[in-house]
């Protein structure tokens, strides 16, 4: 894996890494070159292997304490609550982990996005990464149902009545997912063994992540290929590791705001009323990280159409890469591009937004206004604009251009451009 | 380029706030907001009104609403109403359980106590929807976070009762309340001056009563406020302090490389 040939300096490491070269890959972790600068938005891979590792850890503590089974579900979360120590610190850490596990996630697409950092050689690494966001997705959203509280049991209800619009075998399909003719405790028991499992094909995926980045290298804000190990990199540690930490800490920092002080602002509180089959919340909304998909679903008056664009709007991010073709990576380079990625984005808010609201009248109309945009973004904006776009010069590298005089020296910081 | 920074950290916020105000705090009715003790970064509850608040709710919530998350000894527990031992025993001695079964085979019932959960006054959900003329009077424990608006909308609910306008019909058994979705509701004016007589001596105005529930119903469904808001405070300052040590690492450590991180 590493670039240069290591060699322990005891006798007994060099004998244990010829077999198993675990002290070469931790040197190369400890050397890896990266470019020197990464600003404050790349340090989200860190915060959110930190994010997975919480959520797993608290997760095992929450599931000695959890029963899963629908008629004592929620009063075993209540248990942790009251009388387990700490309960109410881990499920909080759990519950608001979601959220700012999902936080995290966007802030890092949308860095890939800004800075092409999906474009070749990334490929794998951003469908990788594609991949884990979808995983993490269904893990959240079957997380969100073993609490069996109003919204737990309906948003199950509705997001597997999805299925039910494939024709033919639609049907039989829930029947299946649900384990039964409704959703009850077949589907609790197997949310939770699948909740369970997820987060670790999740740590597998993330592994291979790193394993692809770590090949090509880290893209860096302005885009451009740089030698590796040179003036323009620094190793991994201890340079971008205290930097991460720093960021990490930022991080916890807001985390923890929630956790002690209003643990229960990103949920609903319908979701401590026990579920009751009989009983229909007036407005059954996901979780804040899903409201964009679920504008997109019910943007559709068919049910079969809505789910279509629901599982596109989805995989039409696979094909990013392919899509745009632009050499240039690094938005700061790409005049035109930059004001769509800026229009995505408000786009993807905006669609939140309706996301949680009826679906009705003009909010209807933004969502559709908003699903129609966010599929002629990646299937008609991108593909020209990276044929036709005059992008501005690029530096030759991250450090030397300013002692040879380029002629935009402007650019050789990203952040000057929006100055 | 720090300033680039602070730009960008200021869209972002920007575009979350509006993102999320309308979407979790859109409140058409303005609800009836009070100085609770228990808010803000260090709030804590007011011993005396929780005592009171346990008072409300056993002589004249508890005629209807369970509280089956809660046992006798929450009573007696730090953070809560923070009755004695001998005080929790003997409030739990007022109740009546069935156990069993003994050497005999057989059910039998004992006074309560304070391992106990609270008593239901209904033997199950049903019959509670049956005796209150097909309306269910929910379970308390966790009210006060499964209603958006939390306490203010208890609290606002309490004193929300008021004549009907002239153009509305009410149906027996159904009352107006203004906050209330619809203006309906399907419980009576729970509250009157001078219901309960308070062991404390204080005056138990509407008003009054309404704020101790409301306050008993936060602790009961929040038991570990108190410990959160104190912990929280020292997690916060701890991280602080700690961010504080390792940005100036941090400048070090890139100054040998470039002073601008």
């Amino acid at each position: 894996m590493s670039e240069h040939t290591y060699t322990p300096s005891s006798k007994f490491g060099k004998w244990f890494n010829d077999r198993l070269p675990l002290l070469t890959l931790s040197d190369h972790l400890i050397n890896y070159p990266t470019p020197k600068n990464l600003n404050y938005w790349w340090t989200f891979g860190g915060i959110l292997t930190f994010c997975l590792v919480t959520q797993i850890v608290t997760g095992l503590v929450l599931a000695m304490h959890y029963v899963a089974h629908a008629d004592l579900a929620f009063d075993s979360i209540e248990h942790i609550m009251r009388n387990v120590n700490y309960g109410w610190l881990i499920r909080y850490i759990h519950a608001n982990g979601a959220s700012m596990f999902f936080l995290a996630v966007y802030i890092h697409i949308f860095r890939s996005l800004f800075y092409g950092s999906y474009k070749s050689p990334r490929e794998i690494i951003w469908i990788l990464g594609m991949l884990i966001y979808i995983l993490m997705m269904a893990t959240a959203f079957m997380g969100y149902v073993l609490p069996w509280g109003q919204m737990s049991f309906w948003g199950a209800t509705v997001i597997t009545n999805l299925f039910s619009a494939i024709p033919l075998v639609g049907e039989s399909i829930v029947t299946w997912l649900w384990g039964g003719y409704s959703v009850d405790n077949p589907t609790l028991t197997r949310f939770f063994s699948l909740h369970y499992l997820f987060p670790f094909i999740i740590l597998g995926l993330v592994v291979l992540h790193i394993w692809a980045l770590h090949v090509p290298g880290n893209n860096n804000p302005v885009g451009i290929d740089i030698k590796k190990p040179s003036k323009d990199t620094v190793p991994f540690h201890p340079y971008i590791t205290i930097k991460d930490l720093f960021a990490l800490l930022i991080f916890i920092i807001i985390f923890s705001g929630f956790i002690f002080f209003s643990p229960n602002i990103l949920g609903h509180p319908d979701n401590y009323i026990p579920a009751n089959p009989l009983v229909t919340p007036t407005h059954i909304v996901p979780e804040w990280y899903l409201l964009p998909f679920y504008a997109i679903l019910r943007s559709v008056p068919d049910k079969l159409g809505g789910v279509v664009l629901l599982f596109a709007s989805l995989l039409i991010l696979l094909a990013l890469p392919w899509l745009d073709s632009s050499k240039v990576r690094s938005a700061v380079f790409r005049p035109v591009y930059r004001i769509f990625f800026w229009v995505l984005m408000i786009d993807v808010f905006a669609l939140g937004y309706v996301g949680a609201m009826p679906a009705e009248g003009l909010y209807l109309l933004i969502a559709r206004v908003g699903t129609a945009y966010y599929f002629l973004h990646f299937l008609v904006v991108l593909p020209f604009l990276s044929r036709i776009e005059k992008t501005d010069p690029l530096p030759l590298s991250i450090s030397e251009p300013v002692f040879t005089g380029m002629p935009k020296p402007e650019l050789m910081r990203s952040d000057n451009r929006f100055k | 380029m720090y300033l680039f920074k602070l730009r960008y950290a200021l869209y972002i916020f920007i575009l979350i706030t509006i993102y999320f105000n309308p979407v979790y705090s859109a409140e058409k009715i303005e609800l009836l907001k009070q100085n609770w003790s228990f808010k803000g970064i260090t709030g804590k509850f007011d011993r005396a009104s929780l005592q009171r608040g346990y008072q409300v709710y056993t002589e004249v919530c508890a005629s209807c609403h369970s509280m089956r998350l809660l046992s006798y000894r929450n009573l007696g527990e730090k953070g809560g109403p923070e009755f004695s031992v001998d005080q929790v025993k003997a409030i739990a001695a007022n109740f009546e359980v069935e156990d069993g079964p003994n050497d005999q085979g057989e059910m039998f019932i004992r006074p309560a106590r304070p391992s106990d959960r609270f008593v239901s006054p209904y033997p199950n959900k049903q019959a509670s929807i049956v005796a209150n003329g097909g309306a269910y009077p929910p379970d308390m424990s966790v009210l006060v976070k499964a209603r958006k608006g939390g306490a203010d909308y208890i609290y606002s609910v309490l004193m929300g009762y008021e004549d009907p306008p002239s153009n509305m019909q009410l149906d027996d058994g159904v009352y107006y309340n203004k906050f209330m979705e619809g203006k309906k509701i399907k419980m009576s004016n729970p509250l009157s001056d001078g219901l309960v007589e308070y062991a404390d001596g204080t005056s138990a105005t509407q008003e009054q009563m309404a704020k101790d529930i409301t306050t008993f119903l936060t602790w009961s469904a929040e038991p570990h406020l108190e410990t959160r808001h104190k912990t929280g405070l020292r997690v916060i300052i701890f991280l602080i302090i700690l961010s504080i040590l390792v940005y100036f690492s941090m400048k070090r450590i890139w100054s040998r490389i470039d002073p601008e991180v």
